[in-house]
C-alpha cells in the first residue's frame, strides 16, 4: 500500500523537462554571482511557495548583506491542504532541489543549507541523506566543490515537528532556533536578520529546483511560458473530485477551465485554488487564469463536483486554521474561532445576515491585521465561499441545511 | 520512575546532547530524538534537556505542547495519524475512521490498553491524490478503505 | 541604556537592561525623515514609528508594548498603515529606515483596532466591579478610547480556567489574560527566573508554569514583577485587607503597622499625584484615623539591620584577615530582599553560605514588636497583630515563612503592598496628599536617613558604608553631606570600593584594605553576579548587594501600577531628598536604636540573644520540580 516511491515518468514544460545531475552546478560555479543574479533575474522567477516574491531579489538582498555566515534554506513544510507537489520534487527529481541549493549557496554566499522538512515526511528522511551522502562523494557537497577553491557548501536536514504554521518563513527560523514556531515582526527581514540573526534566504522546494534549469537553459528560455507577470511554468497539484489526480506541470496562465479537462474533473461547481488560504472560484469564473495577478496559489488546487456541501468545505477549513494558528496575534487566534463559530451559527441555521456582514468585515480585519500570512489569507475562504456560493448556503434551494433540515 | 530508569533516561539525553548541540538551536532535534525512543518526554527528561541546555524547564514544556508530535503523555508504540482535511475527507475517511475505531476498541486521540497504538487526527499529509491517508509512525498508507486500514493495523499490533 | 534590539523574536533569551542613563537617543548613522499624518518630521534611524511618534505627541494605543520589555508585536492594537505597504504594520516594532508616510487613524486601522479590541473583550471573563484592576486597566482604557458600547463577537459565558490561589503572594486568573505575554517577558527576559510561558498553540494558548502547576509548587521567587506589567487584573497580589480591617475592628487585638519608605515614596500616585513625592507624615495621620492602634517606622529595623548586617561583615572580615578562617564565605550578600533570598535558595543554593544571616527589616521588626515593644507596652504578644506596609510581593511570603516565628507567635502576621494601603485608605473615605503630618510612634520613633534609602537600589550598600566605615576609621565617609554617589543610580551591576585608612584599634586588622563592594538590582543582574562568583571573579570583593527588583525596592511588585524607568527614577529621587532632610543620617546614630541595644540587646549585634531573634537560617530548594 505504500506508494511514495512510485517511479513515473512525468512530462512538462520546465521542471519535468531533461536535466541532468550536476549540470546546474557545474554552468553556475563558471559563472560569477552576479551573472547568476542577471540570469534569474530575467527569468523573473518568483517564489513557488504561494507568496510569488521575486526570487532573483532575495537572493540579491542576501548576497548583498555583509555577515560571515549566511544560511540557504529549504522551505519543505509542505503543510498546505491539498498541496504535495513538493513531496514528488523530493522524491522523484532530488537532484532539481539540492543542485538549486548548491547554486544558491554560491550565489547568496552561504556554507550552509538547511532542508526544513516537515515531520509527517519523516519516511524520506534516509533516502534524502542516503542521497546527499551520494552527493558529497562526488563533491556535489562539501569543500571546494567540484573544484571550485573555497566554494564550501553542505546541507543538513531538520525535521518540523507538526506544525503548518512553521512553513511561514519567519516561524520556520524560529523553529530552526529551537523556538516556539511563531513568526517574528517583519520588518526586519530574514535576508537580512534570519537564522540566528544571520541573513538568510527561505526559499521554497518548487523555487529552489526551478533554478538548476534556469541557468543551463537560461532566463529566456524559461520566460517563453507563462504570462508576462507570471513567468515560467508551475507544478499544480490537483486533488479531489476528478479522473486523474495528481502533480500536473502547466505553464501560468492556463485557465481553470483547460486545467479541468486536463484532469477529467466532470460537474464541477467549485475550484479550491491556492489550498484552505487560497480562493473558492464558481463555474460561473471558470474562465479565470492561474497566475499571480489573477488566481495565485502555490500549487493546491482541489476540485468539488455537485455533490459537495460548501459549507462543509468552508467548516474544514476553518478548522484547519483554528487548530494550525500559532495563537500570538489577537486577529487570528481569536478571529479564526469567531468565523468558525459563525459557520457553525449558519449551519444551525441561527444566523443573522448582519451578523455575517460583521464577519466578513472582521475577515477584512484579518487580512491586513494579523502578524503573519496564515491569520492573513484565512478569511480567503470565509469570505469567497459565502460569497460565490451565496444561494446554496443561505437560501434552501442548496442542498445545504438550514434551520436545522437537509 | 525507578532510579536506573532515570539513569539510562539521562544518559540517553546526554548522548542527543552531545550529537546535536547544548545551544537552544538543537532543542528540537533533541526533543524528537527522545520522542522517538521513549514515545514521550516525561517530566523528568524535560528537567534534564533543561539542565543540560541551560535553558528554562518551562520553556522546554512550552516548546513539546505547542508542536503536534511531540508529547508529554506516554503514547503507545504505534501512532497512527489519519488525515482529517478535505480532500482526504471527501474520499472517505470517515469510514476509515469509524473502522478503525471500531477495530481497535478507542475513540480517536485515544491509546489502546495495552499500548500498542495511538489514534490521532491530524492535518494534510500531502498525499491528497491518494486519500484517505494515514501515517503509522513515520510510514505513510495511501488509497485506504475500511478493510486495509484494519489490516494495517492488525500487522502492527 | 540598551536600544530595543528589534530583530528578536517574541520569546527571547537575551537579558535586557532595563534603565535609561540619559534621555538622549543615539544617531545612528543619520536621520530619515518621514511623514506621519501628513506631518513632517526628522528622526534617526532605526527609530520605531511607535517612538517617532510618542516623541511628536501622536497617540498611537499600544497594549503589548512596554518600555522595560522586548518587542513583542502581539496584541496589534498598534498597527498604522503605512503606503505602499498592503498590511497594517505595527508601530511599537516596525524601524524606520527609510523615507515613509504613516497614517496613525485611517478609518480601517481605526476598524482594525476597534475589532481587535471587540476579539479581547469576547474572551475576557470577569467583571469589571469585582476586579482589583477597576478603573486602572489598559483593557477598560483601550474599550472606552474606542467607544465599546456591546459585544460584537459575543461574550464568553464561563471560565475557561481555575484561579490559581496557591501563592501567597501572586495570584493568576488566566480568564482575564489578553496573551500580551508581557509576564512571560518580564519573567524569562527581564528577570530571567523563567516560570511564565505560553503553553499549547492557538486558541488554547495560555499564559502557564511548568507542567502547569500551582506557582507555589514552581520556582517561582514572588518578586511580584509580573504584576506591576499586566494590563489586566489577569495577575494581581494576594490582598489580606478584608483579615486586617477584622482585626482592626475587633477591639481585643492591638494592631500594629510598619511601613517601609518605598511605598510611602510612591503612594501618592495611588491618589493622582505625580510620582516623585514622599507623603510619610500625611501617611502616619492616615493610619492612625484608619484604626492602626500603632504607627512604626521599618527604617528603625533598617537601622538595626545595618548594625547586624555590619557587625556581621566585619565579624566574617576578622575571621579571614586575622584567623586566617578558610571557612568563611566571602563577600557577603544582603539578605535583605525575599525575593533575591529565593532566587539563590533555588537556583544557587550552593552559596548560602555566603548570604548575610541577619533578617529583613521587616522580619526583625515583627519579632522584636512581640517581644520587645510587647513588653514595654505591657501587652499579650498573643493580641498583637503586626501588618507591614511594603512595596513588595515577596514579603507576604517572607511573612509565612515558616522559621519566622522567634517572637514565639507569627513574628509578622501580614503583608500590605502599597496598592492594597492605598484601597483601604480610600475605603476609610481619607484623601491621603490632603492630611496633616504627624510623626511615627514611641517606642520606634522616627529613623535615621540611612534606613531610608534602604528603599533605592544601592540603598542598602550606602547605609552600611556610612556605618561600618565610621565604625572602623572613627570618621565619617569621605563623600560629600554623606551621598555615596557610587552606590547610587540604576546600572545593573555597579562596582565600586572605599579605602580604609588610619583605622581605629580594634579594627587596626583593616587597615589598607580597599573594602570592595558590588551593587545589583533585578535577578537577571543578580544571576551576572553569581556567575562571575561561580567563575572566581568576586574574590577580593567584600560586600554585594542585591534587590530582587528592578530599581530596587521602590520598583518593587507591589508598588503603584504603571510602572517605568521614569517613575522609578522620581521615586528614588523622593527617597535620596528625604534622607538629605533629615537631621540623623547614620544608623548608629539612631537613638532607639542605641536603647534596643542598651536595654534588650544588651549583649549587642550578632550576639546569642540577636541571633534568636533577629537572625536566620536558609532552605536550599534547588531548581528541580517533582
Amino acid at each position: 500500500m505504500n506508494s511514495i516511491l512510485t517511479p513515473k515518468k512525468r512530462t512538462g514544460p520546465v521542471l519535468f523537462s531533461e536535466y541532468k545531475r550536476g549540470d546546474g552546478i557545474v554552468k553556475a560555479i563558471s559563472k560569477s554571482r552576479e551573472d547568476i543574479l542577471f540570469e534569474l533575474k530575467s527569468s523573473a522567477l518568483k517564489g513557488r511557495g504561494g507568496a510569488g516574491f521575486p526570487t532573483s531579489t532575495k537572493w540579491m538582498l542576501t548576497a548583498a548583506a555583509l555577515a560571515d555566515k549566511k544560511y540557504l534554506v529549504c522551505n519543505a513544510d509542505e503543510g498546505e491542504p491539498g498541496t504535495f507537489k513538493d513531496r514528488v520534487l523530493l522524491l522523484e527529481y532530488p537532484e532539481l532541489v539540492f543542485d538549486g541549493m548548491v547554486i544558491g549557496g554560491y550565489t547568496i554566499g552561504a556554507q550552509t543549507g538547511i532542508i526544513y522538512l516537515r515531520g509527517e515526511y519523516e519516511y524520506m528522511l534516509e533516502y534524502l541523506e542516503e542521497y546527499m551522502m551520494r552527493m558529497r562523494e562526488d563533491n556535489l557537497l562539501g569543500n571546494d566543490i567540484l573544484g571550485k577553491k573555497g566554494f564550501n557548501f553542505d546541507i543538513s536536514i531538520r525535521l518540523g515537528s507538526g506544525a503548518y504554521v512553521c512553513g511561514e518563513e519567519t516561524a520556520l527560523i524560529e523553529s530552526l532556533q529551537g523556538n516556539r514556531g511563531e513568526p517574528r515582526n517583519r520588518p526586519p527581514y530574514p535576508v537580512n536578520t534570519g537564522y540566528m540573526g544571520c541573513p538568510t534566504s527561505v526559499n521554497n522546494v518548487e523555487t529552489l529546483a526551478s533554478v538548476p534549469h534556469i541557468i543551463t537553459k537560461g532566463g529566456a528560455w524559461f520566460r517563453q511560458f507563462g504570462t508576462d507577470k507570471s513567468t515560467g511554468s508551475k507544478l499544480f497539484s490537483v486533488s479531489g473530485d476528478c479522473g486523474r489526480p495528481g502533480v500536473y506541470e502547466l505553464p501560468w496562465g492556463t485557465s481553470i477551465k483547460q486545467l479541468l479537462k486536463i484532469v477529467e474533473a466532470k460537474d464541477t461547481k467549485a475550484v479550491q485554488v491556492g489550498g484552505a488560504s487560497g480562493i473558492c472560484i464558481p463555474k460561473s469564473q471558470f474562465d479565470r487564469i492561474l497566475a499571480y495577478e489573477d488566481a495565485a496559489t502555490g500549487g493546491s488546487i482541489m476540485v468539488f463536483n455537485e455533490s459537495r456541501d460548501m459549507l462543509k468545505v468552508l467548516k474544514n477549513f476553518l478548522e484547519f486554521f483554528v487548530e494550525e494558528s500559532c495563537g500570538q496575534c489577537t486577529p487570528c487566534r481569536i478571529g479564526n474561532v469567531k468565523l468558525l463559530e459563525g459557520v457553525e451559527l449558519i449551519e444551525k441555521g441561527e444566523f443573522t445576515f448582519s451578523y455575517i456582514n460583521t464577519l466578513k468585515e472582521l475577515g477584512r480585519t484579518m487580512q491586513v491585521a494579523s502578524k503573519c500570512g496564515l491569520g492573513q489569507s484565512s478569511p480567503n475562504s470565509f469570505i469567497s465561499i459565502l460569497e460565490n456560493f451565496k444561494d446554496e448556503i443561505f437560501h434552501t434551494n442548496g442542498k445545504v441545511k438550514k434551520n436545522g433540515k437537509a | 520512575m525507578l532510579v536506573f530508569e532515570k539513569n539510562k533516561l539521562s544518559e540517553d539525553i546526554e548522548s542527543f546532547v552531545e550529537k546535536y548541540g547544548s545551544d537552544r538551536s538543537a532543542l528540537l532535534p533533541v526533543l524528537q530524538s527522545v520522542q522517538r525512543k521513549y514515545h514521550h518526554i516525561s517530566d523528568f527528561a524535560q528537567q534534564e534537556i533543561a539542565r543540560l541546555m541551560n535553558i528554562h524547564p518551562v520553556e522546554v514544556h512550552s516548546v513539546i505542547s505547542f508542536y503536534t508530535f511531540l508529547h508529554e503523555e506516554p503514547q503507545g508504540k504505534n501512532i497512527v495519524r489519519l488525515c482529517k482535511t478535505i480532500s482526504c475527507d471527501l474520499a472517505g475517511k470517515s469510514e476509515v475512521e469509524k473502522a478503525v475505531q471500531r477495530e481497535l476498541g478507542i475513540r480517536f486521540g485515544e491509546t489502546t490498553k495495552d499500548q500498542k497504538v495511538t489514534l490521532e487526527h491530524t492535518n494534510c499529509l500531502g498525499m491528497c491524490d491518494q486519500g484517505p491517508a494515514m501515517l503509522v509512525n513515520e510510514k505513510v498508507f495511501t488509497n485506504l478503505d475500511p478493510e486495509n486500514a484494519v489490516k494495517i493495523l492488525n500487522e502492527i499490533r | 541604556m540598551e536600544k530595543h534590539n528589534n530583530s528578536r523574536s517574541p520569546e527571547s533569551q537575551r537579558p535586557f537592561i532595563v534603565e535609561k542613563t540619559s534621555g538622549e537617543m543615539e544617531t545612528i548613522g543619520g536621520t530619515v525623515s518621514v511623514e506621519i499624518n501628513e506631518k513632517k518630521m526628522s528622526v534617526p534611524l532605526g527609530t520605531t514609528i511607535l517612538e517617532a511618534c510618542r516623541k511628536n505627541q501622536v497617540h498611537i494605543p499600544t497594549l503589548c508594548y512596554h518600555e522595560d520589555l522586548c518587542i513583542a508585536g502581539v496584541c496589534r492594537v498598534c498597527v498604522v498603515e503605512v503606503e505602499g505597504m498592503k498590511t497594517l504594520q505595527t508601530s511599537c516594532s516596525f524601524p524606520i529606515t527609510t523615507p515613509i508616510k504613516i497614517h496613525t487613524s485611517t478609518p480601517q486601522v481605526r476598524k482594525a483596532r476597534r475589532h481587535i479590541i471587540d476579539l479581547l473583550l469576547s474572551e475576557h471573563y470577569g467583571e469589571c466591579y469585582t476586579c482589583s484592576r477597576n478603573l486602572n486597566c489598559e483593557l477598560q482604557d483601550l474599550a472606552k478610547e474606542y467607544g465599546v458600547d456591546g459585544f460584537t463577537f459575543g461574550h464568553i459565558e464561563a471560565p475557561k480556567y481555575s484561579i490559581d490561589r496557591s501563592s501567597p503572594s501572586v495570584i493568576r486568573n488566566m480568564n482575564k489574560c489578553v496573551l500580551c505575554k508581557r509576564c512571560i517577558r518580564t519573567c524569562i527576559d527581564l528577570q530571567e527566573v523563567g516560570v511564565l510561558e505560553a503553553l499549547n498553540r492557538g486558541h488554547d494558548t495560555r499564559v502557564g508554569t511548568f507542567l502547569d502547576k500551582p506557582l507555589a509548587d514552581v520556582i517561582c521567587i514572588n518578586c511580584g514583577q509580573c504584576i506591576n506589567r499586566c494590563p489586566t487584573g489577569a495577575l494581581k497580589a494576594n490582598d489580606p485587607s478584608d483579615e486586617i480591617w477584622r482585626a482592626i475592628d475587633d477591639p481585643q487585638k492591638h494592631v500594629v503597622i510598619q511601613t517601609a519608605p518605598s511605598p510611602r515614596a510612591a503612594i501618592g500616585e495611588e491618589f493622582g499625584e505625580e510620582p516623585g513625592h514622599s507623603f510619610t507624615g500625611e501617611l502616619n495621620t492616615a493610619l492612625k484615623r484608619i484604626g492602626f492602634d500603632r504607627v512604626f517606622d521599618t527604617n528603625f529595623s533598617a537601622d538595626l539591620t545595618i548594625m547586624e548586617e555590619g557587625t556581621e561583615l566585619l565579624n566574617r572580615l576578622k575571621k579571614a584577615l586575622v584567623d586566617k578562617d578558610e571557612s568563611i564565605k566571602l563577600p557577603q550578600f544582603t539578605s535583605c530582599s525575599p525575593g533575591w533570598v529565593k532566587f539563590i535558595e533555588h537556583f544557587y543554593p550552593e552559596y548560602l553560605d555566603y548570604l548575610s544571616t541577619a533578617k529583613s527589616p521587616q522580619q526583625m521588626f515583627g519579632a522584636l514588636i512581640k517581644t520587645f515593644y510587647a513588653g514595654e507596652a505591657k501587652i499579650d504578644p498573643a493580641d498583637i497583630v503586626t501588618v507591614a506596609l511594603m512595596p513588595c510581593a515577596a514579603k507576604k511570603f517572607e511573612c509565612n515563612r515558616p522559621e519566622m516565628d522567634a517572637s514565639g507567635f507569627r513574628d509578622v502576621d501580614y503583608g500590605l503592598t502599597t496598592r492594597e494601603m492605598a484601597r483601604m485608605i480610600k475605603e476609610a473615605g481619607i484623601y491621603l496628599p490632603e492630611m496633616p503630618k504627624s510623626h511615627f510612634d514611641e517606642p520606634f520613633g522616627d529613623a535615621s536617613g540611612a534606613g531610608l534609602i534602604f528603599g533605592a537600589t544601592g540603598g542598602v550598600m550606602e547605609a552600611a558604608l556610612r556605618t561600618v566605615y565610621e565604625l572602623v576609621t572613627g570618621r565619617a565617609v569621605p563623600f560629600k553631606n554623606l551621598d555615596i554617589i557610587p552606590c547610587r543610580g540604576f546600572d545593573g551591576v555597579k562596582q565600586a570600593s572605599v579605602m580604609l585608612e588610619n583605622c581605629v584599634e580594634e579594627y587596626k586588622f583593616l587597615e589598607g584594605v580597599e573594602l570592595k563592594f558590588i551593587v545589583a538590582h533585578g535577578t537577571a543582574n543578580a544571576k551576572k553576579v553569581m556567575e562571575m562568583l561561580r567563575n572566581g571573579e568576586l574574590n577580593d570583593v567584600h560586600f554585594v548587594e542585591i534587590m530582587a527588583c528592578p530599581g530596587g525596592c521602590l520598583g518593587g511588585g507591589g508598588q503603584p501600577i504603571p510602572t517605568s524607568s521614569e517613575i522609578r527614577m522620581k521615586r528614588a529621587q523622593a527617597i535620596y531628598e528625604e534622607d538629605a532632610s533629615l537631621e540623623i543620617r547614620k544608623s548608629h546614630e539612631n537613638p532607639h536604636v542605641k536603647y534596643i541595644y542598651e536595654n534588650f540587646l544588651t549583649e549587642g549585634p550578632c550576639s546569642q540573644l540577636s541571633h534568636k531573634l533577629l537572625h536566620t537560617h536558609y532552605t536550599k530548594r534547588g531548581k528541580y520540580i517533582s
